[in-house]
């Protein structure tokens, strides 16, 4: 089966609509395998571009998280919005992003999605919907509930997703929006990751009562799920995406996830804030790619050899894609002026 | 541009901002104004008077207590197709949104390779006086003139007032006006009726003179204008040049009103200790160096938190008497 055929209908063309449930069958279920296979594989390369001192600056990696950001995002319209976050090359390629562009940004070359000037923590692609990664924690909470506003304004039918992490929670911009998105039921979703760390902090030491009740108290609709279970993550995403979008309102998604790697690419000795067999035991029993392949299998729907095509051809694709953007050049010294101003 | 005295009509400085805000509303539908009472109450100097009932509720809308928040919420919204208008009620509020706009609005264009924009404008206000103490009287403009990826307007008469919102709110870029509350209903002035708009980053020469240049923004211009009629009554000729905006910066005006009288002072209601008036200053001095016959002088708020006892409050803005002095030293007149 050739890769095209492989993949699911693109977004625009479903009809979701009426429906109790996201309509997923078999080809969407391995789209989503392999858009999660894709982000880990470009985290991975990432992770070895900074080891070999060949990335400038840092990166935060995505890699355990990759279900939430591809379940929500195969719920999206492909002219929905989203807004991201510091750890955000998860959810730039989940809605669509490609992997060339992706590198070139984060290499700091000329063909990037910012043509260099963001890097890593500011990847914003328009014809994706991507309103950009935020470098604040919370930053973008409000921005999203402004494209959601200018969605229902102009009529257009669109749904803006706020990613963060739990730590955001400590954010006062994230209740203010929390507020006005339901005061003025503004068609968002606040899709929460809780990877249990904020940098280098265990959220109980940050944290005070719920967080589920954080936006129950403002009325917002709430969804909870195992954030490493892809297809919870997609039919919670979906359910709220689309009663946003009817014009019932904004909801907030409570995603419980874990951050294989450190805080960023340099957070290499972890021992003083969590343990070996804690993350052993997250990525053994509880990784999103291996817990969608037993599925898809247990329910023979496909053999485990398509995995490992999928892996292939994904490091296939990201390998030429770092190999592309090694070469790509540099911006010239006279873009350092430039679009400061529209 | 039409000429501010064709047809004899005055508006105070309040009536000229509604004015713009009305046709810049009729004009576009993707305008609309957000910030605390501002619809039923007008905001709480009721420069907006009347624009609910016109508009409606979903054009000039009410919002929660939340500066952060709804400035936040306008960003997205002009990044998205909307041209909002936010109102900060006291620029002393300035530091519960900077981030929002200085480190959301006015980097968004720049950090996505200038794919996305932020046409908004962010209306606040300053200006003491009002004996309103520390929290509530503050001329913040040097913080935003800061920041790279915003334009920042001072308008000073009701004229400019009305012809520089107009440009603001068709402008791309994230714009920040500071008006002085101490003049919505003091000043009155000439405003045609008409549909004109005044380019950002020009400045204005609102009184000629050969002997001496006054740089003032915004209500600093009457204290200027005032110093300069006690000027002329010793023999100097005081020429007031208004930048309009200082961000971006007509330095060319300035520094040939400089280059063309040989002196220059600045004064600025912004605390004089790494303001606008050392930014003005440096201009000038670097500008206009070799016309110079005396040193760049300035006077900007004293480097106090300004206090409410008006006995003490009026000591802390520049005033006309003060500037008359140092003027008078600056031209050898002792």
């Amino acid at each position: 089966m050739s890769r095209v055929q492989r993949r699911a209908r693109p977004l625009s063309e479903r009809t979701n609509r009426d429906r109790e449930m996201p309509d997923v069958d078999r080809e969407g279920w391995l789209h989503m395998y392999e858009q999660m296979a894709k982000i880990r594989t470009f985290e991975e390369h990432v992770n070895e571009l900074y080891q070999s001192a060949k990335m400038p600056g840092l990166a935060h990696l995505y890699i355990g998280q990759e279900a939430i950001a591809v379940g929500v995002c195969e719920a999206l319209r492909k002219d929905d919005y989203i807004t991201s976050t510091h750890r955000g090359h998860g959810h730039c390629l989940a809605k669509g992003a490609s992997v060339d562009r992706m590198f070139c940004e984060l290499l700091g070359r000329e063909p990037g999605y910012c043509r260099g000037k963001g890097g890593s923590m500011h990847i914003a692609d328009q014809d994706t919907g991507n309103l950009g990664a935020n470098a604040i924690v919370g930053g973008s909470a409000a921005i999203a509930a402004g494209a959601a506003f200018s969605s229902k304004r102009l009529g257009q039918g669109r749904v803006a997703v706020c990613f963060f992490g739990e730590g955001a929670l400590g954010q006062g911009l994230v209740y203010e929006s929390l507020n006005m998105a339901q005061l003025w039921k503004l068609p968002v979703v606040y899709v929460c990751e809780n990877n249990l760390y904020n940098e280098y902090t265990h959220h109980s030491e940050s944290i005070a009562g719920s967080m589920k009740a954080r936006a129950e108290a403002f009325g917002l609709m709430t969804g909870e799920v195992n954030g490493q279970n892809v297809r919870e993550v997609h039919e919670t995403a979906w359910r709220l995406i689309e009663r946003a979008r009817r014009g019932d309102g904004p909801a907030f998604m409570l995603c419980h996830t874990y951050r294989y790697m450190g805080h960023h690419v340099g957070d290499i000795n972890r021992g003083y804030y969590r343990s070996k067999e804690e993350e052993l035991d997250w990525k053994t029993n509880r990784d999103p790619l291996k817990l969608l392949a037993d599925w898809i299998t247990e329910n023979k729907m496909a053999d485990a050899g398509i995995f490992q095509q999928i892996e292939s051809s994904v490091r296939a694709e990201v390998s030429a894609a770092v190999e592309y953007a090694l070469k790509a050049p540099f911006p010239a010294p006279d873009e350092v002026s430039q679009d400061v101003y529209a | 541009m039409p000429d501010a005295n064709a047809d004899g009509r005055e508006l105070t400085y309040g009536e000229a901002i509604r004015e713009a805000l009305a046709e810049e509303l009729r004009r576009d539908p993707r305008v609309f104004m957000l910030g605390e009472d501002i619809a039923e109450a007008g905001t709480t100097f009721k420069v907006l008077n009347g624009l609910v009932e016109e508009f409606g509720p979903e054009r000039i809308l009410d919002t929660p207590i939340s500066e952060p928040g709804f400035t936040g919420l306008a960003v997205g919204a002009a990044m998205t197709g909307m041209r909002p208008v936010v109102d900060i009620m006291f620029g002393d509020f300035s530091g519960l949104i900077m981030d929002q706009v200085a480190n959301q609005a006015a980097k968004i264009h720049y950090m996505s390779g200038g794919k996305l924009k932020v046409p908004m404008v962010l209306r606040t206000t300053m200006g003491a006086g009002r004996r309103s103490a520390a929290q509530h009287s503050q001329s913040l403009h040097a913080w935003y003139s800061h920041i790279p990826g915003l334009k920042v307007v001072v308008p000073a008469t009701p004229y400019d007032a009305k012809g520089l919102m107009k440009s603001a709110i068709r402008d791309d870029n994230p714009v920040v006006i500071l008006e002085d509350k101490m003049m919505y209903k003091t000043v009155k002035g000439p405003v045609p009726a008409d549909d004109y708009t005044i380019p950002l980053g020009v400045a204005d020469v609102k009184r000629e003179g050969t002997d001496i240049t006054l740089v003032a923004t915004s209500s600093m211009v009457y204290v200027a204008l005032e110093a300069a009629k006690l000027l002329d009554e010793i023999g100097v000729s005081a020429e007031v040049v208004d930048p309009r905006t200082l961000a971006p910066l007509d330095k060319q005006t300035l520094i040939d009103s400089a280059k063309k009288t040989s002196r220059a002072m600045v004064i600025d209601e912004g605390y004089e200790q790494y303001g606008v008036t050392a930014e003005l200053a440096s201009v000038i001095a670097d500008g206009a160096f070799y016309y110079l016959d005396a040193p760049v002088k300035r006077i900007g708020a004293m480097n106090v938190p300004i206090p409410f006892s008006p006995a003490l409050e009026d000591l802390t803005i520049p005033n006309p008497r003060q500037v008359f002095e140092m003027a008078k030293r600056l031209c050898g007149k002792n």
